[in-house]
């Protein structure tokens, strides 16, 4: 299945790309070509720099540094839609199309085809789309909204319309996050069908398993450099994630991939929380989590499982139609973040740069955002009370800003994210629901946050973690709740805590319909 | 190859297939004000004998034509996710300038209006589009500027001029076809043309695009700059065009009118169905709307003992109901399965 | 449902905008220290330029008499703008201004009869029920701002008429005219009124929890809302704030006319009122409250106004100048939260 190695014609060639924003180097001296027919992968751990390098190669960013080399001649693109009109097309791991629009014209959005007087003749749209659509085997109603069919459905349209768009590039964004295993073969089918269009393909992704399965070449990156680039073939998988992590092979194979010590409580204890039959029409169907004191719970499942939302319903941020929280034995009132919190349940959100900074304020003001009813008399807040939590808490979790008043919008990923756990520990919490910690930061912030997660564990925190990265829920929970649709299909605990046994609770709950 | 099927009666629970519900409430959202409007007509034309008589009718519709046409161009900015507020001055600006021109000829009178208009327009589209400013501020600015420039050549306000009564540009303000004044019928092609645009044009599917989500339509490779310019410029050019035919069909460039006109306007295509938020919307529900709020005040001058100001009060207590209805059925309508 | 803030751009968009990255070659965090000092700073520096004109070039400007009649003039915008920024804060709007002046007015005349302090009370309940209104609306059926208090724009100014039958009536009571044109100390009290209400929004935006966590609440909504904050007893608290204040202004501005006018006053106050917010640097995508800003950008207004008028310079000029000084001060803004991601 793999293309013929021999030299394929270079279509887009990045040359020593660089790229920095406020206090961070995002790129630096990077260099990538993709090649004809050619499905390459782009591998590396978050804040590795593979976002910016999309970004760069799609005209969203302009490299401070370097060159782009399209079909021959440099290049230079000012907005998304030169780079898009010249014919490189992407597909972002967040579905970017519209989601009030029917699907025919979000395949179609821009290039509509038009009938007398110039009218969009939507009989020819739709006959297109459905035609589209069958040709890759998806069997779509698209006259319905977007919106209305699943996350996995609605990535498999935006992949149909990068691919339909004549491009001589297609870039993939972690493509497979959302799909199902079947969807996933039907997604490597049509990039068959691009590699055998001499299109030129970028796969990103951190599956190794897929990668291996569907890619010729490999770049690696690392905290935004170029640390190898080569034939897929070439590269055991071992070295690879070793690569990612800048670690030393045999450390990989003795200590895992993540800093989570990996040891399994084996607490019998009274749990600190229960959550039971959580349900919430669209959203949850009757979903049970128990976590014991000192415990790490995994949520394990593909995007849409319904994960997040089941953290939220906890918190007291998702109202529920039904099911029941008890929090050290007490039930808790659901649908209230506030009720939630001062039971100890806190959220840390999995968009922290919508759902959980405050960009314009300060460090300090966003420490105390949560506590500032316990930190004020009489509806003033007390300056002294302030100072006190945010120099513990600063120092504690080591957050590295010029001082306390430094807006937080302008620190590091990372940085941002200890803030908010900061925030969070304030209110000196029993549960600690973490939602996706680790994304987007650099990985020494990320090593941090994982050991704080294990100390804070080990201190008696009951711990739900989230997760898209397998190494991080395998190596840091003591059991997982595998959820596929907003319910649960099974429970791992102990010995089973292990990557193959999840990638099977995943496929097989994609199995079974 | 394994196909991928999605059984439009499957009821998976993440999924967020559009309930039977669901899908009333969308209708709802966006036909609602027309039902709303047959209704009130049929229980004002039952409680009042003049409401329902021909005279009547003529005047609800040549009154609402006016404002009908600055609706149109609202409809359009506020899909495309924007807002302007400077239409009613702009819309004074265009009486102005329209009886100011007709001295040199019914052509000037109605060019002038829409070059200065547009032009206006225009500007706003800019300072949107690529100065990348607010568009609640920017027409904000220009609401003062127009006004402004209007003051400016009418001697601070005190000088309106008379429009020449046998001027073609004063006939056609003036002038009836089938028992309905003239601007009634440009205002229903203006409306027809409004309705293919958005419908079955690429640039109306694009205002559509761009007003769901700005960022996704870009990185889809939309003109979205263009596109919020040109949205600009038409609704300056029909503001500027209604105030030309208003000051034909008075015969005369008043100063003071248009204050306020554009909060009418709003309302009327929010009353229409159209969301504030943009992405969603209809140009023949801004016709109800302009329609409905007209016929209301229509309603209580026929009360006769309720006094005028009764006007405002219900009008804006019905905005308040409707705007909150719309609310309730948009969260049943756009509560889509995400993640 | 997806909210849009005035300034046009989504809850998401504005968070992601303003944490995220500019792509410029100049470090984005100089960039924005300068902008965000032009910004601050732009108002005084214009107030002080006109100042210094006005003393050298303006005949009769650098009396007593004259810099009272600014003040005077400006206290009731400047007191409606407190409630506004209170409002901007949120990422809202409150276009009822005008009209919630106009109840108090009207209602005034109708309940000297029992007494002052009676007939300003009630006013003031006026102007709380306004804000209720509002408030409710906003917090908790979920309407844009701008869509909810136009609805009470346009009806509050109906039922101001309504009240009052539509007449204008004189003042005749002499506590109420002493408050108008009466001086403590050779300062009027309005202005004193004007002042102590400036200092008390500003004590309460800086050192209150409800301060705090307004600014917190228009900052960002949703990451307000998963930190526990109580999001809409806040918006309510604020919609009842701008109420009470546009009442107060009402009362004074009544009191200063000597004759309570339904129809007038108020009217085009809530563009005054926005202008001197955003021109005083409290952008409208909420997260920033600028009370002392927001008093210079009133200050700054009334100058040039006054500038121009003591110039002969007409009504039109002086419209235009104000609409391209909104430009500016807009676009000074938009330095930080504009740029991409």
């Amino acid at each position: 299945m793999k293309a013929n190695p021999a030299a394929n014609a270079a279509v887009l060639t990045a040359t020593a790309i660089g790229k920095r924003f406020p206090g961070v180097v995002a790129l630096s001296d990077v260099d990538l070509t993709l090649a004809a027919g050619e499905v390459h992968a782009l591998v590396g751990e978050n804040g590795a720099g593979k976002s910016t390098l999309i970004k760069v190669l799609t005209g969203v960013y302009t490299p401070d540094s370097g060159t782009l080399t399209y079909r021959d001649s440099v290049v230079s693109f000012a907005r998304p839609s030169d780079a898009q009109q010249a014919g490189i097309s992407t597909v972002y791991q967040e579905v970017n199309l519209v989601p009030l629009q029917s699907v025919a014209s979000n395949l179609f959005l821009g290039r509509e085809p038009r009938g007398r007087f110039g009218l969009i003749d939507f009989r020819a749209m739709n006959t297109a789309a459905r035609e589209l659509l069958d040709s890759y085997g998806l069997r779509v109603d698209v006259t319905r909204p977007l919106r209305t069919l699943g996350m996995g459905v609605q990535q498999m349209v935006a992949v149909a319309r990068a691919a339909a768009t004549s491009a001589r590039v297609v870039i993939l964004d972690e493509p497979t996050s959302s799909l199902e295993p079947r969807e996933v073969d039907t997604l490597f089918g049509i990039i068959e069908r691009l590699r055998a269009d001499r299109v030129a393909v970028l796969y990103v992704s951190h599956r190794l398993d897929e990668l291996y399965r569907i890619c010729d070449r490999v770049t690696v990156l690392r905290d935004g450099r170029l640390v190898h680039s080569g034939p897929m073939a070439d590269l055991p998988r071992l070295r690879l994630v070793a690569m990612m992590l800048g670690r030393d092979l045999e450390e990989v194979r003795r200590e895992g991939a993540t800093k989570f010590d990996g040891e399994r409580t084996a607490e019998d204890t009274e749990p600190v929380l229960v959550a039971t039959g959580l349900t919430s029409k669209h959203r949850l169907d009757g979903v049970d989590v128990t976590v014991r004191p000192g415990e790490i719970v995994g949520l394990g499942g593909l995007l849409g499982a319904g994960r997040s939302e089941t953290a939220m319903a906890i918190a007291g941020a998702l109202p529920l139609d039904s099911g029941a929280v008890t929090v050290g034995g007490k039930r808790l009132r659901t649908g209230s973040v506030a009720v939630a919190m001062r039971a100890g349940v806190v959220l840390l959100p999995e968009d922290r740069k919508a759902d959980g900074i405050l960009p314009d304020l300060s460090v300090r003001e966003n420490i105390v955002l949560a506590a500032l009813p316990r930190l004020s008399r009489a509806g003033v807040v007390s300056r002294r009370r302030q100072d006190a939590i945010v120099a513990t808490f600063m120092k504690r979790l080591r957050i590295k800003a010029s001082s306390q008043y430094q807006r937080v919008g302008d620190l590091s990923g990372g940085n941002q994210q200890k803030v908010l756990l900061a925030r969070l520990l304030c209110m000196q919490p029993k549960v600690l629901l973490l939602d996706e910690p680790t994304r987007g930061i650099d990985v020494g912030a990320k090593a941090e946050v994982q050991s704080l997660v294990d100390e804070l564990a080990a201190e008696g925190l009951g711990v739900v973690l989230i997760s898209s990265e397998f190494d991080e829920v395998v190596e840091g929970a003591d059991s997982i709740v595998v959820l596929r649709e907003g319910r649960v299909v099974t429970e791992l605990h102990g010995a089973d805590v292990n990557e193959a046994a999840l990638l099977d609770a995943l496929a097989e709950a994609g199995e079974r319909e | 190859m394994t196909a991928v099927a999605t059984q439009p009666e499957e009821q998976s629970v993440a999924s967020g297939r559009l309930t039977g519900r669901e899908r009333l409430a969308a209708l709802a959202q966006r036909r609602g004000s027309i039902v709303v409007l047959a209704l009130v007509v049929l229980i004002a034309s039952f409680s009042f004998d003049s409401f329902f008589t021909v005279g009547n009718a003529q005047n609800v519709a040549i009154q609402s034509s006016f404002l009908a046409i600055v609706a149109l161009g609202m409809t359009f900015v506020i899909i495309s996710g924007g807002i302007d507020l400077s239409v009613g001055s702009v819309y004074a600006l265009g009486g102005v300038l329209a009886a100011y021109g007709i001295q040199w000829g019914s052509l000037v009178g109605l060019l002038l209006p829409l070059v200065v208009c547009g032009a206006i327009g225009l500007l706003n589209g800019m300072l949107v589009a690529y100065g990348r400013l607010a568009p609640f501020i920017v027409t904000l600015a220009t609401l003062l500027g127009a006004r402004g420039l209007l003051l400016a050549i009418t001697d601070e306000g005190s000088t309106t001029r008379l429009m020449a009564r046998d001027d073609w540009l004063t006939r056609l303000g003036q002038g009836t076809f089938l028992g309905l004044g003239l601007p009634v019928w440009i205002t229903l092609v203006l409306f027809a043309i409004g309705v293919l645009v958005l419908q079955r044009t690429r640039f109306g599917h694009a205002t559509l695009a761009i007003g769901g989500s700005r960022e996704a339509a870009t990185l889809m490779g939309l003109p979205a700059a263009r596109n919020t310019m040109i949205v600009y410029l038409t609704s300056g050019l029909l503001a500027g065009l209604a105030g030309a035919l208003a000051a034909a069909y008075s015969a005369s460039g008043v100063t003071i009118v248009g204050e306020g006109l554009e909060l009418d306007a709003i309302a009327a295509v929010v009353i229409g169905g159209t969301l504030l938020t943009g992405g969603a919307g209809t140009v023949g529900g801004t016709l109800a709307g302009v329609l409905l709020l007209r016929v209301i005040q229509n309603v209580i001058n026929q009360i006769g003992t309720l006094s005028s100001y009764y006007q405002s009060v219900v009008s804006g207590a019905f905005l308040a109901v409707v705007v909150a209805v719309q609310a309730y059925l948009s969260r049943a309508y756009l509560r889509g399965g995400r993640r | 449902m997806k909210e849009r803030s005035p300034s046009g751009l989504t809850s998401a968009e504005a968070a992601r905008g303003r944490s995220g990255r500019r792509e410029d070659g100049e470090s984005a965090t100089e960039r924005s220290e300068r902008s965000t000092l032009l910004r601050d700073n732009g108002v005084y520096a214009a107030i002080v330029v006109l100042l210094v004109y006005n003393f050298g070039f303006t005949e009769n400007f650098a009396t007593l008499a004259n810099l009272n009649t600014q003040l005077v003039q400006v206290a009731p915008v400047l007191i409606v703008a407190l409630g506004m920024a209170l409002v901007i804060g949120t990422e809202g709007v409150d276009l009822s201004v005008g009209s919630v002046m106009a109840i108090a007015a009207a209602i005034l005349p109708l309940y000297l009869g029992y007494g002052l302090v009676p007939a300003i009370g009630l006013a003031l309940v006026a102007g709380l029920l306004c804000g209720a209104v509002n408030g409710t609306l906003v917090a908790v059926v979920g309407i844009q701002p701008i869509v909810a208090t136009l609805a009470l724009l346009v009806g509050g100014r109906g039922l101001a008429l309504v009240l009052a039958d539509g007449q204008l009536k004189d003042i005749r009571n002499q506590e109420l005219l002493d408050l108008g044109a009466g001086k403590a100390l050779g300062i009027p009290y309005v202005v004193l009124i004007a002042a102590v209400l400036a200092v008390l929004v500003f004590l309460l935006v800086r050192y209150t929890t409800f301060g705090r966590q307004l600014v917190a609440v228009g900052g960002n909504r949703s990451a307000s809302a998963l930190a526990g904050l109580p999001v809409r007893r806040v918006l309510m608290t604020t919609y009842l704030l701008s109420g009470v204040l546009a009442a107060i202004a009402g009362v004074v501005a009544t009191a200063r006319l000597t004759a309570s006018d339904p129809s007038a006053i108020g009217n085009l106050f809530e563009l005054s009122a926005i202008t001197a917010v955003v021109v005083g640097g409290t952008p409208l995508s909420g997260g920033r409250v600028r009370i002392l800003g927001t008093v210079a950008g009133a200050l700054l207004m009334q100058l040039i106004t006054a500038t121009l008028i003591k110039h002969n310079l007409p009504d039109s000029t002086a419209q235009i100048v104000q609409a391209a000084i909104i430009v500016l001060a807009v676009y000074l803004q938009r330095s930080r939260s504009g740029g991409g991601s």
